[in-house]
Protein backbone atom coordinates (compact mmCIF):
# COMPACT_ATOMS: atom_id res chain seq x y z
CA UNK A 1 0.00 0.00 0.00
CA UNK A 2 2.53 2.59 0.60
CA UNK A 3 3.93 2.02 -2.69
CA UNK A 4 1.01 3.28 -3.85
CA UNK A 5 2.55 6.82 -5.89
CA UNK A 6 -1.15 8.20 -5.92
CA UNK A 7 -1.77 7.90 -2.19
CA UNK A 8 -4.99 7.18 -2.50
CA UNK A 9 -6.03 5.29 0.39
CA UNK A 10 -4.07 8.43 2.65
CA UNK A 11 -6.28 10.90 0.54
CA UNK A 12 -9.50 9.07 1.00
CA UNK A 13 -8.90 9.19 4.68
CA UNK A 14 -8.22 12.50 4.57
CA UNK A 15 -11.22 13.14 2.57
CA UNK A 16 -13.35 10.83 5.16
CA UNK A 17 -11.60 13.36 8.61
CA UNK A 18 -12.16 16.62 6.76
CA UNK A 19 -16.10 15.25 5.75
CA UNK A 20 -16.14 14.38 10.02
CA UNK A 21 -14.37 18.27 10.56
CA UNK A 22 -17.74 19.28 8.61
CA UNK A 23 -20.24 17.10 10.72
CA UNK A 24 -18.72 19.10 14.01
CA UNK A 25 -19.34 22.55 12.53
CA UNK A 26 -22.90 21.53 11.96
CA UNK A 27 -23.20 19.27 15.42
CA UNK A 28 -21.61 22.23 17.27
CA UNK A 29 -24.20 24.95 15.49
CA UNK A 30 -27.21 22.04 16.54
CA UNK A 31 -26.05 22.25 20.15
CA UNK A 32 -25.50 25.96 20.30
CA UNK A 33 -29.33 26.70 18.74
CA UNK A 34 -30.56 24.01 21.33
CA UNK A 35 -28.72 26.37 24.40
CA UNK A 36 -30.25 29.44 22.84
CA UNK A 37 -33.58 27.49 24.19
CA UNK A 38 -35.31 26.83 27.55
CA UNK A 39 -33.76 24.13 29.54
CA UNK A 40 -36.68 21.64 28.22
CA UNK A 41 -34.89 21.82 25.40
CA UNK A 42 -31.65 20.00 26.47
CA UNK A 43 -32.10 16.34 25.79
CA UNK A 44 -31.95 17.37 21.98
CA UNK A 45 -28.32 17.72 22.53
CA UNK A 46 -27.84 14.17 22.50
CA UNK A 47 -29.09 13.32 19.25
CA UNK A 48 -26.57 16.03 17.55
CA UNK A 49 -23.74 14.56 19.84
CA UNK A 50 -24.75 11.03 18.58
CA UNK A 51 -24.36 11.83 14.84
CA UNK A 52 -21.05 13.56 15.24
CA UNK A 53 -19.95 9.86 17.23
CA UNK A 54 -21.27 7.92 14.66
CA UNK A 55 -18.94 9.81 12.05
CA UNK A 56 -15.54 10.03 14.26
CA UNK A 57 -16.25 6.45 14.81
CA UNK A 58 -16.47 5.69 10.89
CA UNK A 59 -13.17 7.54 11.01
CA UNK A 60 -11.19 5.74 12.93
CA UNK A 61 -12.94 2.08 11.09
CA UNK A 62 -11.62 3.49 7.85
CA UNK A 63 -7.99 4.09 9.64
CA UNK A 64 -8.70 0.52 10.39
CA UNK A 65 -9.28 -0.80 7.39
CA UNK A 66 -7.06 1.15 5.11
CA UNK A 67 -4.18 -0.13 7.64
CA UNK A 68 -5.45 -4.04 6.98
CA UNK A 69 -5.15 -3.69 3.59
CA UNK A 70 -8.75 -2.95 2.81
CA UNK A 71 -8.84 0.89 1.80
CA UNK A 72 -12.35 1.01 0.24
CA UNK A 73 -15.34 1.52 2.40
CA UNK A 74 -18.01 -0.93 3.48
CA UNK A 75 -21.30 -0.01 0.91
CA UNK A 76 -23.11 0.39 4.03
CA UNK A 77 -21.09 3.43 5.16
CA UNK A 78 -21.68 5.76 2.79
CA UNK A 79 -25.59 6.14 3.28
CA UNK A 80 -24.94 5.81 7.16
CA UNK A 81 -22.98 9.65 6.16
CA UNK A 82 -25.10 10.53 3.94
CA UNK A 83 -28.19 9.84 7.26
CA UNK A 84 -25.98 11.63 9.68
CA UNK A 85 -26.39 14.76 7.33
CA UNK A 86 -30.27 14.24 7.23
CA UNK A 87 -30.71 14.08 10.66
CA UNK A 88 -29.00 17.49 11.29
CA UNK A 89 -31.68 18.82 8.79
CA UNK A 90 -33.99 17.08 10.84
CA UNK A 91 -32.92 18.36 14.17
CA UNK A 92 -32.98 22.11 12.71
CA UNK A 93 -36.27 21.71 11.16
CA UNK A 94 -37.70 20.11 14.58
CA UNK A 95 -35.71 23.43 16.64
CA UNK A 96 -36.96 26.02 13.91
CA UNK A 97 -40.93 25.15 13.53
CA UNK A 98 -41.08 24.24 16.93
CA UNK B 1 -35.01 4.52 -11.29
CA UNK B 2 -36.21 3.27 -7.91
CA UNK B 3 -33.27 0.79 -7.88
CA UNK B 4 -31.05 2.65 -5.45
CA UNK B 5 -33.76 2.79 -2.65
CA UNK B 6 -33.04 -0.79 -2.44
CA UNK B 7 -29.11 0.24 -1.17
CA UNK B 8 -30.79 1.30 1.72
CA UNK B 9 -32.22 -1.60 2.73
CA UNK B 10 -29.45 -4.19 0.87
CA UNK B 11 -26.16 -2.43 0.43
CA UNK B 12 -24.13 -5.58 0.23
CA UNK B 13 -26.20 -5.97 -3.50
CA UNK B 14 -24.23 -3.22 -5.16
CA UNK B 15 -20.86 -5.24 -4.82
CA UNK B 16 -22.30 -8.76 -6.58
CA UNK B 17 -22.68 -7.29 -10.02
CA UNK B 18 -20.01 -7.37 -12.73
CA UNK B 19 -16.72 -7.31 -11.64
CA UNK B 20 -14.35 -5.75 -9.08
CA UNK B 21 -12.52 -2.70 -10.67
CA UNK B 22 -9.31 -0.91 -9.83
CA UNK B 23 -9.58 -0.38 -5.89
CA UNK B 24 -8.17 3.37 -7.31
CA UNK B 25 -10.96 3.87 -8.71
CA UNK B 26 -13.64 3.04 -5.96
CA UNK B 27 -11.60 5.52 -3.79
CA UNK B 28 -11.81 8.09 -6.29
CA UNK B 29 -15.80 7.48 -6.57
CA UNK B 30 -15.60 7.38 -2.45
CA UNK B 31 -13.72 10.83 -2.10
CA UNK B 32 -15.92 12.71 -4.89
CA UNK B 33 -18.87 11.30 -2.80
CA UNK B 34 -17.41 12.53 0.61
CA UNK B 35 -16.94 16.08 -1.04
CA UNK B 36 -21.17 16.44 -2.31
CA UNK B 37 -21.50 15.07 0.87
CA UNK B 38 -19.59 18.13 2.71
CA UNK B 39 -21.08 20.40 0.18
CA UNK B 40 -24.47 18.80 1.50
CA UNK B 41 -23.68 19.74 5.19
CA UNK B 42 -21.89 23.44 4.57
CA UNK B 43 -25.65 23.89 3.07
CA UNK B 44 -26.83 22.73 6.56
CA UNK B 45 -24.26 24.60 8.74
CA UNK B 46 -25.64 27.92 6.58
CA UNK B 47 -28.90 27.24 7.18
CA UNK B 48 -28.30 26.67 10.92
CA UNK B 49 -26.21 29.73 10.77
CA UNK B 50 -29.12 31.66 9.08
CA UNK B 51 -31.63 30.48 11.81
CA UNK B 52 -29.48 31.52 14.51
CA UNK B 53 -27.46 34.68 13.27
CA UNK B 54 -29.64 36.69 11.17
CA UNK B 55 -31.49 39.47 12.38
CA UNK B 56 -35.64 39.39 11.61
CA UNK B 57 -36.14 40.34 8.34
CA UNK B 58 -38.65 42.66 6.88
CA UNK B 59 -40.73 40.18 5.30
CA UNK B 60 -42.16 37.90 8.56
CA UNK B 61 -40.83 34.23 8.54
CA UNK B 62 -38.24 35.33 5.86
CA UNK B 63 -35.77 34.45 7.98
CA UNK B 64 -36.86 30.35 9.15
CA UNK B 65 -37.77 30.20 5.14
CA UNK B 66 -33.81 30.67 4.40
CA UNK B 67 -32.87 28.73 7.01
CA UNK B 68 -35.43 25.54 5.90
CA UNK B 69 -34.46 25.78 2.21
CA UNK B 70 -31.09 25.47 3.19
CA UNK B 71 -31.18 22.82 5.64
CA UNK B 72 -33.59 20.63 3.02
CA UNK B 73 -31.28 21.57 0.01
CA UNK B 74 -28.34 19.90 1.92
CA UNK B 75 -30.39 16.83 2.38
CA UNK B 76 -30.99 16.51 -0.82
CA UNK B 77 -27.63 17.08 -2.15
CA UNK B 78 -26.66 14.25 0.74
CA UNK B 79 -29.09 11.65 -0.48
CA UNK B 80 -28.14 12.66 -4.16
CA UNK B 81 -24.66 12.01 -3.40
CA UNK B 82 -25.34 8.13 -2.41
CA UNK B 83 -27.44 7.95 -5.64
CA UNK B 84 -24.62 9.24 -7.34
CA UNK B 85 -21.87 7.00 -5.86
CA UNK B 86 -24.17 3.68 -6.38
CA UNK B 87 -24.26 4.37 -9.90
CA UNK B 88 -20.95 5.28 -10.59
CA UNK B 89 -20.38 2.51 -8.56
CA UNK B 90 -22.34 -0.28 -10.68
CA UNK B 91 -21.46 1.48 -14.31
CA UNK B 92 -18.11 0.67 -13.10
CA UNK B 93 -18.17 -2.84 -12.41
CA UNK B 94 -20.32 -3.18 -15.19
CA UNK B 95 -18.13 -1.62 -17.37
CA UNK B 96 -20.52 0.40 -18.50
CA UNK B 97 -20.29 4.67 -19.16
CA UNK B 98 -20.14 6.69 -15.89
CA UNK B 99 -23.98 7.88 -15.64
CA UNK B 100 -24.22 11.51 -16.55
CA UNK B 101 -26.12 14.16 -14.55
CA UNK B 102 -27.96 17.50 -14.61
CA UNK B 103 -27.50 17.70 -10.60
CA UNK B 104 -24.22 20.17 -10.42
CA UNK B 105 -25.91 22.61 -12.99
CA UNK B 106 -29.59 22.90 -11.32
CA UNK B 107 -27.88 23.35 -7.78
CA UNK B 108 -25.53 25.64 -9.41
CA UNK B 109 -28.48 27.71 -10.57
CA UNK B 110 -30.60 27.64 -7.40
CA UNK B 111 -27.45 28.63 -5.37
CA UNK B 112 -27.12 31.43 -8.26
CA UNK B 113 -30.31 32.93 -8.02
CA UNK B 114 -30.54 32.86 -4.09
CA UNK B 115 -27.37 35.15 -4.25
CA UNK B 116 -28.70 36.81 -6.84
CA UNK B 117 -31.64 37.26 -5.01
CA UNK B 118 -29.58 38.35 -1.95
CA UNK B 119 -27.92 40.77 -3.89
CA UNK B 120 -30.93 42.76 -5.14
CA UNK B 121 -32.44 42.43 -1.22
CA UNK B 122 -29.18 44.25 -0.43
CA UNK B 123 -29.47 47.15 -2.86
CA UNK B 124 -33.26 47.39 -2.52
CA UNK B 125 -32.44 48.04 1.69
CA UNK B 126 -29.40 50.55 0.50
CA UNK B 127 -31.34 52.64 -2.05
CA UNK B 128 -34.79 53.17 0.34
CA UNK B 129 -32.32 54.30 3.30
CA UNK B 130 -30.74 56.99 1.24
Amino acid sequence: MNQDPGLQPERTLLAWRRTALAVTVVALLTIRMVLQRNLADIPLIAPAVVGWLTMVAMVYRQRAAIAAGRPVASSRMLPLAALVAVGYTGLGLALILS
Amino acid sequence: MFRWLRLWFNPDELRQVGSTPDYRFSLANERTFLAWLRTGLALIAGGLAAAQFLPPLPLPHLREGIAITLLLLGSAVALRAVEHWARVERAMRLGEDLPASRFPAVLAILISLGGLLLIAAILLQAWSRS
